[in-house]
């Protein structure tokens, strides 16, 4: 944020007035709050702070969550960017529309995406009905993690079709003419000319997908999966076990997590990202 | 786009795929919402009886997350906006570093910033068992939304040179700030709070923490369906949702598209 040009300004006190509400609000119920969550831990000895860490069933939930928000960052950017190009290319009637479709699923909490899945991998799911049409049985897919994965897709994919088909949209057309007029093939196109020009882009996009997946707790409380996210941990220290102090760290873990990664991604790009 | 060629086939085709796998769900979980009977599908024939369903065991949350909703746009209307105002024009360091805390509860997921609440305020039991609880969870996870879109709308220099005309026409502060700074940028205005609307209305990771048996919003009573009800309740009291935020988004649709012609980005 830069102060423009120069002479007239509103004076601090005046200023400090207009945001005071605010800053009350928030000190009175996050901060405070927050410093309440970070000292807990400490009650049971500073080695609370490490069980993520040093416990392994809570490693390994940290583990299962870091690799399936990987895994569904790397499918989405994917998937997300060649849809995005796509569209940001083609015209054809109903481009709007389909967009609109596409970046819908974006206002949907995560249960709601949860249950899409049971729909279609659940026990009275589509695929289901028809494995049991072809006499496989009645197949299903929804509480493993193949469903925790696809959910999670399903959630993250409007969000980068509508940031790549905006960022290509906006891409120079000429560079690409010329590498082309120079013999450039397809591959080297996208390689040369794509790649650099929606790297921040990408690296945006990827971080807030990753943060998301990370802390995302409604679809797997939905599919209540077989396989356990930290979300799901925390969660069931704090309701089943009352267990505060240890909720608190894990929390402040994943917290650290999701906080670190969107920090960085705009280190790198030096623009905003949320 | 100039010169647009066509894409190569593989891409068209990935693109439907795609589109199929985002559109197939709400398809089939309209259609569930409306048949007699999920599993034999179209023809077991069309029925209200799933959304009368929903409106008999869950009416109540559809008025009470519209109600938090509203409210919360309010509320970030008397926070949020003079707090963008302030942010924009001040260079102090502080305000850059509150810009930066602000953000924090959309980058830490909702279950830490729920459960520090309930750590903090849970003892105080009236209200912990109101609605005010899940409002101001709400307001907490919306607040930046709003400031940083109203923020950036404040920041445009027309508006200072506007301010700065009008101050010395000798305006008053409250005049110069309701007279001219909030019409220029209620296109600004409009665009945060169908935000905060629709995030409200779709908010769960908090909420399902905050909430109790009697203070129930939408998505909340969406999971207690998905996991107690028939598939086909699930359903339609999806449905319920889409027809509650789908107006909302059109709205936020026809706004972005106002101050694109209008004020030019």
């Amino acid at each position: 944020m830069s102060a423009g040009h120069g002479g007239f300004a509103p004076s601090r006190a005046l200023l400090a007035a207009c945001a005071a509400p605010a800053v009350a609000f928030f000190a009175a119920f996050w901060l405070l709050p927050t410093a309440l969550l970070l000292a807990l831990p400490a009650r049971q000895g500073w080695a609370t702070y490490f069980a993520v860490l040093t416990h392994g069933r809570y490693l390994q939930s940290l583990l299962q969550t870091l690799g399936l928000s990987l895994a569904v960052t790397l499918a989405t950017l994917v998937l997300g960017a060649l849809v995005g190009i796509t569209l940001a290319r083609q015209r054809f009637p109903g481009r709007q529309l389909l967009l609109s479709l596409l970046t819908l699923p974006l206002s949907f909490p995560g249960v709601i995406v949860g249950f899409f899945m049971i729909l279609l991998g659940g026990r009275q799911g589509t695929l289901a009905g028809l494995t049991d049409a072809l006499g496989l049985g009645r197949i299903t897919f929804a509480y493993g993690l193949a469903g925790l994965f696809l959910a999670y897709l399903y959630f993250s994919l409007p969000r980068a079709i509508a940031t790549y088909t905006a960022a290509a949209g906006a891409m120079e057309a000429q560079l690409e003419e010329a590498a082309r007029s120079l013999g450039a093939s397809r591959w080297r196109v996208a390689r040369d000319v794509w790649m650099p020009a929606l790297a921040p882009t990408t690296l945006a996009c990827g971080a807030i997908v990753f943060a998301t997946a990370m802390g995302a707790f409604g679809t797997a409380f939905t599919l209540s999966a077989k396989f356990e996210v930290l979300p799901i941990t925390i969660y069931d220290e704090f309701t089943n076990y009352a267990n505060f102090a240890l909720a608190a760290s894990l929390s402040i873990a994943l917290g650290l997590i999701t906080w670190l990664v969107l920090w960085l991604s705009r280190r790198w790009a030096g623009t905003s990202a949320f | 786009m100039r010169n647009a060629r066509q894409a190569p086939w593989a891409l068209v085709a990935l693109t439907a795929l795609v589109a199929l796998f985002m559109a197939a769900p709400i398809a089939l979980s309209v259609m569930a919402g409306l048949v007699n009977n999920y599993s034999v599908g179209l023809q077991s024939g069309f029925t209200l009886r799933w959304l009368g369903e929903v409106w008999e065991n869950y009416g109540s949350t559809v008025t009470w997350s519209l109600t938090l909703a509203l409210l919360c746009v309010a509320g970030n209307l008397l926070l949020g906006v003079p707090c963008a105002y302030a942010l924009a024009r001040s260079r102090s360091r502080w305000a850059r570093l509150f810009e930066e805390l602000l953000t924090l509860p959309v980058a830490v997921p909702g279950l830490a910033s729920a459960l520090a609440l309930i750590l903090a305020s849970g003892q105080l039991s009236s209200f912990r068992q109101s609605f005010a609880f899940i409002l101001v969870g709400h307001m907490i996870f919306t607040l930046p939304f709003m400031v940083r879109t109203v923020g950036s709308a404040f920041q445009k220099d027309e508006l200072r040179s506007l301010e700065e005309a009008a101050r010395s026409l000798g305006a008053g502060f409250a005049q110069r700030f309701l007279g001219v700074l909030v019409p220029a940028v209620l296109p600004a205005i409009v665009a945060g709070s169908l935000m905060v609307f629709t995030l409200s209305v779709g908010e769960f990771n908090l909420t399902w923490m905050l909430h109790t048996p009697l203070t129930r919003t939408l998505p909340v009573g969406l999971a207690d369906s998905y996991a107690s009800m028939r598939i086909e309740v699930g359903s339609a009291y999806t449905l319920v949702f889409l027809l509650v935020i789908l107006p909302v988004l059109w709205g936020l649709q026809a706004v972005g598209n106002f101050i694109e012609k209008h004020h030019g980005t």
